[in-house]
This record gives C-alpha cells, structure tokens and sequence, in this order.
C-alpha cells in the first residue's frame, strides 16, 4: 500500500472527543492493547494526524510530535492498523503469524503473503487450544478470521516485519494451502516506515 | 543497549528497538536493505554486541541452514541485484549533487534597491519552504518561495544579501560545496530590458 514514498504533510491536532472514541476503536479492535494503552496513549498528551496520499488515501495518528502509532485505511471494512514501530514496542498485544526464512525478502519488497510461506516448517499460524492467546512458544492459540488484523513475523527474527489484514481466514489457509493471505501490507522499509514524521 | 531482548517479558513498560543507522530497519533485517556493508559498518561501531549475534559465521550458518541450496542460491543473487542497485542510486545520487549549482542572483528591483533570489537548493535535497523560512529568520526580512517561468522554484529573499547568503549557506548547509556556488548579477539584464521596452 505504500510502496512509494511518501510526503511528509501538515499535522493537524485531533478533538479530544475523536480521541476518545479513537482509543475506544483501538481497546475493541487489540482487547490485549489494554494494560499497555495509558503507556500507548497518555491521557495527557495530544494526538495528532497527518493525511498520507499514497495509492489509497490513509490517516496516520502520531502522538509526541513524532511517534506514530496507528494508521487507518479510508477504506470501509479495514480496521485500525498499527505501524510497525508501534508493535516493535509492543509485540505481545497483536496477534501474530510467522512466515518462513525464503519469504522474507518477497515479503519486504512488498509482495503478497501467500500461504506456502507459512504453512512450511518455518511458518507458524494459530494452533488451536486452552491457555492464554499467545502461547509460550509465540503461537497464537485462536483462529484468526478474514479481515483481522494481523502482525508478521518472520523465521530467525526477533521483530516484526509486517503488518497488515487478512484476505482469508487462517483455517482456510490450512486448509487449501495456496493463495493470498496478507494483502497490502505496511512492511519494514516500505514509504510509511520511511515517513519522515517530525 | 542489552533491554532490547528484554521484550519477551511481560513488563509495563514498552520496548526499546535498537534501528540501524543506515537503513532506519531493525538490524537482523539489514541483509534485506540492500545497503548490507554499510548496515554492517554501522552496527559493528555502535552495537558490538548486536553485530556479533546477527553477524557471526555461526549466526549465519544456522540463518542459511533452513533454507534448499536452490533457494540460497537466488536469495545471494537477489541480494547481489539489490546491492548493485542501491549502490547505482547513491551513486548517481552523489554525481548529481557534484554537477548541480546553486545559483544566488542579485537583482536590481528599483535603483539602489535589490531583492536575492537563489535557486538550484532542491538539487541538495533540502526543503526550499523550510530554507526560505531559515533565510527570512537569519536576514530579518521578507522570504519566499517563487515559481520560475521556466519551471521549478527559487527562494526570492528581499534586500541585497547576496554576500551574506553565500555565507550562510555554506555554514548552515554542510552539503553544498563552495565551488557549486555561483553569482550573477542581474542589473545589466534588467537594465536593457528596460531599455528596450522604453524604446518600443
């Protein structure tokens, strides 16, 4: 989605009523974001917006002057994205799946995530069961649904390395094995890493 | 910077990433930025530690070990193809900024009375708004940003500063060499221009 650069633009100052129900949207879309969103989003500080004008038209909410945090898609249907600076603070409140060592690369050029690259040996999707969302080993242990939002990350690292929503469920993916997973990711390097946000 | 793995962890408090200095990625992904020597360089110089987990020959060895041969074979070349070319880019980005010019223009408003305008900034990849601001600030009078018949932009500045503007051009703007910088006095040209719309 931003695979060219982008322009830095005016930040405008939010209302603090759009705020709230901003951090309302954020608590329903990462429940796990919620011991974390006094530390995300101080009650203190002001939020601001920058307009990005890239192949679809987005908003980026940046708080501090300069920390960005979430982006949102002037899309119907695609919900509250957090940009990987964000996860890399906080990598435990976002759901994840794991793509295997050759699909990086393809992934970091901005390519599609395609299923092969996390149904082999080094991928890793949610592994059904009891306990807590996120397992001790990293797997997320509920079923992720079409048009979830969804971290990357990848075989041998310790960071994220994209972020964007699911075109198909990861029940599905097991199933068939083929096809589109992640589609118009935000990755590591692409023009919303690159923005300048100062 | 030893909190970096401390993530894993359960704690309140967010976590610190260490990014590389040349390609802004976290450093385990500079392999994949095309600038991996100087990625390397860097992290070597500013986080020993770092550079020995990612870039040790075990580290590497056990990174490659998971993948075919095939596959290591087109992920080198990819890499290779990737190396070429940013090196291309900065490289022609480099020749351009040792063939552009700065051009800073006095030129004769009214007798005795002269406005600067300097053009040929963008090519050093600096802001002309935010320089034209810097201009105003530093000479205490009216600054702008104009648009040129011919296309692209200069900084009008009001005044004859065009001594003082090379100076701080130079001081401020580290990229611009003083070689790049050149003067031209505008009074002739308007002069006869005049002249010749008087004589028509």
């Amino acid at each position: 989605m931003f695979k060219k650069d982008l322009t830095p633009s005016p930040k405008q100052k939010l209302k603090s009523s759009i705020q709230r129900s901003l951090r309302q949207n954020l608590l329903s879309t990462y429940p796990l974001l919620t011991p974390y969103i006094d530390e995300v989003l101080p009650k203190k500080s002001s939020l601001l917006s920058m307009k990005l004008q890239g192949v679809e038209r987005a908003t980026l909410y940046i708080i501090d002057d300069s920390t960005p945090l979430f982006y949102e898609v002037d899309k119907a249907d695609v919900p509250l994205l957090p940009h990987l600076k964000l996860v890399h603070r906080f990598p435990q409140a976002f759901p994840t799946i794991r793509i295997d060592r050759g699909a990086i690369r393809f992934v970091l050029s901005g390519a599609t995530l395609m299923a092969p690259g996390l149904t082999s040996a080094g991928g890793r999707l949610p592994d059904p069961k009891e306990g807590p969302e996120r397992a001790e080993d990293g797997h997320w242990t509920r079923e992720l649904k079409k048009g979830e939002p969804v971290v990357v990350m990848a075989e041998g690292k310790e960071e994220a390395c994209a972020v964007g929503m699911l075109v198909a469920g990861t029940e599905e993916v097991k199933k068939n094995g083929k096809g589109p997973v992640v589609e118009d990711a935000h990755y590591l390097g692409d023009g919303l890493w690159k923005l300048n946000t100062e | 910077m030893a909190d970096v793995e401390s993530g894993e962890v359960l704690e309140p408090q967010s976590r610190h990433v260490v990014y590389c200095g040349v390609c802004t990625m976290p450093p385990e992904y500079c392999e994949y930025g095309g600038t991996v020597k100087k990625c390397q360089e860097w992290l070597e110089k500013n986080h020993p530690d770092m550079y020995i987990r990612i870039w040790s020959p075990e580290a590497l060895a056990a990174a490659t070990a998971s993948l075919s041969i095939e596959a290591q074979k087109r992920a080198a070349k990819d890499a290779q193809k990737k190396a070429a070319k940013a090196e291309a880019a900065e490289k022609k980005e480099a020749d351009k900024i040792a063939h552009s010019i700065v051009t800073i223009k006095r030129i004769e408003r009214n007798k005795r009375k002269y406005v600067t305008s300097v053009s040929g900034l963008e090519a050093f990849g600096y802001e002309l708004k935010k320089v034209a601001k810097d201009f105003g600030k530093k000479f205490a009078t009216g600054s702008s940003v104009t648009k040129v018949p011919s296309g692209g932009e200069e900084i009008v500045v009001q005044g004859d500063v065009s001594d003082e503007i090379e100076e701080f051009i130079l001081e401020k703007y580290k990229d611009v060499p003083e070689d790049n910088i050149e003067f031209v006095d505008d009074k002739k040209a308007k002069k006869a221009a005049a002249a010749a719309a008087g004589g028509s």
